[in-house]
């Protein structure tokens, strides 16, 4: 009995219903004050993380897949939740960020001095994680569109969880249409899926043939669908409106595991075939490949600093991708160490973003409590206020950047090495490989160059205005989670080892075609006690060089001046860097995507000119260019159409009649 | 009881042109209450006794032909309307229509495939021709309260069809049908409270204004 009730599935699924209902205290306003309750749903949060982590933990090691029946009276029959490798790797980051979040938010979020929307938030935290949490158990078509709604609905009220706010508003209601627009390719994937295995319940793995135009179908709805969630490059609107007006641990969450969550539901809608065409590939690889260069392009422009944080996002979402693209590719060219490298480096890159992003999500939260703002550009010198956000943040940025020792490092050389694999092939997976591995490089290049232009504006210099000017250190609520995902940032980033045999394990339950060629392990294929060893001496390096500079600093002497003062008579902090100076190079080579709007000073004239200003705006070109010029159109064009919905109740009723009588006198037919 | 069962569906099927014919509230009220005691006179003829049987019959009475007329003649009375004037649709093309539909309906209850001791009775064709009495009365009425009668035609429409069921029909459904009924009935309740207010009328076209351009 014992050993039934801790069984790995019985804590995932204990854990969910537990997460499920952790807003519930927060619900009873008259038995519990709100401070008390939102404490109670805090431990109720944990203990569903920490059940739902040990299951996970437990069944990946133990590798194996087990499928429950929940036998109901629904239509489309019983529905299937079951726990496999893949499923349980999904959960390490579904049980991981929300537990952090929800500790973070007793100092973020707390009950008393957000007392109007603590309740919603509270509630609608639990079920997405709930929601998630289901979406990677489910095992048959409609139970997954249950838990993806779910997922789905709660984040939207998430969203919006200061709907008092129009800018909040419309965030959520892009959301809002962006995410049932991509369900809507999921409610006719599903169907086509099982016309195509002939059942609701999932495939097994390889088992379908993907040469049909049916397969082509699925895998064109999955892309849209789930790219939609994923927020992949041309459909990512919803993405940086949504992440900048949520509140930070909310974002974290968002961006570190829904997301995913859309990562999840494509590859395992891929798994469920076999003989992938090399076109496939292409398209995941290509479509990585603009989400990654354009993302961390429009993150460059950008002056609010969770913007920035979601278009880095999208940027690793494409790394992500490049990675799919990889192992689809290796299917079709029938190289084992491209699937395996491809496959694991995604697998592992999804796990690192989740933890590097949500740790700067939450970073960017203490410092946007302390400053009062979300602008970078009015920001400076939080370091001096906040040291250990300071420093939590820098690791977050430095593993984002995929700089070793850290773990984004890790997970890039998968890919890289995966795309090496490809080149040493013959034939188009070849040139697709040869051509993506530098794009992935310019990604990594760039993304240093926007976290220089973040690190350094926001929290090195001087404050740049009085009212923004940091104030206090967060509290241990907020610096204990931030501390767990920097501390797993460096462990996964100093031994990879560790995770690598479960990694392979993972990777392989989606892989069919190498289940048979086992003996490819992938410490063979990648250094992994060369990155320990060599994560070490870096670290000691940068120790021995920050000591010996410490000391000279110390013995030398030194003044006290402005940052930037470039040697002026009055130097002011106005005249320090600001982040669009420091990006404008970069947004001006990417003008022809980014379209960056420079309001340029007029009446500058004579020698002493009158007052003037200068402002620069990246917008969001591809929803403000495309998709918005494009739906007015459509709007204009289909005006005819919209005569059918008259707002008259009875007009309505009649269309009833009206399909009734047809649908009767057809059947003289 | 099977004749007698016939002849009470004929009834029902006089009030449907009833209802159609007639633009007088209270009077189109009484006779849907009329149709309600019908229909839960019904079950009774067709099945025989049990106690299952019983609660049925008093509480689709107590509803049907009790409770929810009452609370329609308060809403008519509090509302002081009398009639329903310029319908969309004259009565006597409404007439035509009902009887046409129920013709119709005949015609086609014949080619459904039934079980063989269902196929002589009136049943399939009455429950069609009542729900298209019912969508009739939707379509062609400007006024709330039509509209909620018109609601109620339909359901007893689909009640009709449940009785040939009703051994096999498990109490879940009975609830859920009555259930139905019970929000139909609120909703046009609020629906007219609001309109009412809102506009100083019953006139549900005046909902077009809600309409989003």
């Amino acid at each position: 009995m014992a050993q039934e009730l801790f069984a790995p599935s019985s804590l995932i699924f204990s854990a969910t219903l537990l997460a499920a209902l952790s807003g519930v205290p927060l619900l009873f306003p008259w038995l519990l004050n709100a401070s008390r309750a939102q404490l109670l749903s805090i431990v109720l949060m944990l203990a569903a993380s920490c059940a739902g982590l040990t299951g996970a933990i437990l069944s990946i090691f133990s590798g194996v897949s087990v499928l429950f029946e929940l036998a109901w009276t629904l239509p489309f029959g019983s529905a299937r939740f079951g726990v496999d490798p893949l499923s349980a790797w999904f959960l390490l980051l579904i049980f991981l960020i929300p537990g952090s979040a929800a500790l973070y938010a007793r100092s973020y979020w707390h009950a008393d001095s957000r007392r109007s929307n603590v309740r919603k938030m509270t509630f609608f935290c639990g079920l997405m994680t709930a929601g998630m949490s289901s979406v990677v158990l489910a095992r048959d078509g409609i139970s997954f569109l249950f838990a993806w709604e779910l997922m789905a609905l709660a984040a939207y009220f998430l969203v919006s969880t200061e709907d008092e706010n129009p800018e909040v508003k419309e965030a959520g209601t892009l959301y809002m249409i962006t995410t049932h627009t991509g369900t809507l390719a999921l409610f006719a994937l599903f169907p086509l899926l099982n016309l195509l295995a002939g059942s609701w319940l999932f495939p097994a793995t390889g088992s379908l043939s993907a040469s049909s135009p049916l397969a082509s179908a699925i895998f064109f709805l999955a892309l849209f669908g789930f790219g939609m969630k994923a927020g992949i490059m041309p459909l990512h609107i919803w993405l940086p409106s949504a992440h900048a007006n949520a509140p930070s641990h909310v974002s974290a969450v968002m961006s570190g595991v829904i997301l995913k969550v859309g990562v999840y539901g494509l590859i395992r809608t891929l798994s469920f075939f076999h003989g992938i065409p090399l076109w496939w590939g292409c398209c995941v690889l290509v479509l990585g490949v603009i989400s990654g260069v354009v993302g961390v392009a429009f993150a460059i422009g950008q002056h609010d600093l969770k913007r920035l944080l979601a278009y880095h996002s999208i940027e690793n979402i494409g790394i992500i991708f490049m990675g799919l693209g990889v192992a689809l590719i290796g299917q079709t060219a029938g190289s084992p160490a491209m699937m395996l490298l491809g496959m694991s480096g995604a697998l592992l890159h999804v796990l690192n973003h989740a933890i590097f992003k949500a740790l700067l999500f939450l970073g960017a939260g203490s410092v946007i409590h302390a400053t009062g703002t979300r602008e970078i550009d009015l920001m400076g010198g939080v370091a001096r206020r906040l040291p250990y956000t300071a420093l939590l943040f820098g690791v977050g940025s430095v593993a984002i950047c995929g700089l070793p020792p850290l773990n984004g490092f890790v997970s890039e050389l998968l890919i890289y090495l995966g795309f090496f694999q490809g080149i040493q092939g013959e034939g188009g997976a070849a040139a697709a490989a040869a051509l993506a591995a530098p794009a992935l490089a310019l990604v990594g290049g760039l993304a240093v160059a926007c976290f220089v232009k973040v690190y350094g504006i926001v929290f090195l210099g001087a404050p740049r205005t009085e009212s923004h000017t940091a104030k206090h250190e967060a509290g241990w609520q907020m610096l204990l989670p931030m501390l767990l995902l920097a501390v797993l940032c460096i462990a996964i980033g100093l031994a990879p080892g560790l995770v690598a045999g479960h990694l392979q394990r993972t990777s392989l339950t989606v892989l069919p075609l190498l289940a048979n060629t086992a003996g490819l392990p992938l410490q063979e294929l990648v250094p992994m006690t060369m990155i320990t060893l060599s994560g070490v001496l870096l670290l000691a390096l940068i120790a021995v060089f920050t000591f010996w500079y410490w000391r000279k600093l110390k013995l030398a002497p030194c003044g006290k001046a402005d940052t930037w003062g470039c040697g002026y008579q009055r130097p002011a902090p106005r005249m320090q860097y600001s982040a669009s100076s420091f990006a404008e190079m970069l947004t001006s080579l990417f003008a022809f995507v980014l379209k960056p709007q420079n309001h340029r000073p007029d009446k500058i004239a004579g020698i002493f000119p009158g007052r003037s200003s200068f402002y620069s705006h990246v917008p969001e070109a591809v929803l403000e260019l495309v998709y918005i010029p494009l739906l007015k159109r459509m709007y204009q064009r289909l005006s005819g159409i919209r005569r059918l919905q008259g707002g008259i109740l009875q007009q309505y009723v009649l269309y009833s009649l009206v399909t009734l009588i047809v649908l009767l006198l057809a059947s003289y037919l | 009881m099977i004749s007698l069962a016939d002849q009470l569906l004929v009834l029902v099927l006089l009030i449907n042109f009833i209802l159609l014919g007639t633009s007088r509230l209270i009077f189109s009220i009484r006779a849907v209450a009329v149709q309600g005691v019908i229909l839960g006179i019904l079950p009774g003829l067709i099945h025989p006794f049990s106690w299952h049987l019983v609660g049925i019959t008093v509480v689709i009475i107590t509803v049907k032909g009790f409770v929810i007329p009452l609370l329609l003649v308060r809403a008519v009375r509090s509302a002081e309307i009398k009639r329903e004037v310029e319908p969309f649709l004259g009565y006597v093309p409404t007439l035509l229509l009902g009887a046409v539909f129920t013709a119709l309906s005949f015609g086609f209850a014949g080619r459904l495939p039934m079980l063989p001791e269902h196929q002589n009775f009136m049943f399939v064709p009455a429950s069609i021709a009542t729900m298209m009495t019912g969508f009739l009365v939707l379509t062609t009425r400007r006024k709330a309260i039509s509209q909620v009668i018109g609601y109620l035609v339909l359901e007893n429409g689909i009640f009709i069809f449940g009785l040939l069921l009703a051994e096999a029909m498990p109490i879940m459904v009975e609830v859920g049908a009555l259930l139905d009924l019970l929000v139909g009935t609120f909703v046009m309740g609020i629906v007219i409270n609001q309109i009412s207010r809102e506009f100083s009328s019953l006139d549900t076209s005046r909902l077009t204004s809600l309409k989003e351009e």
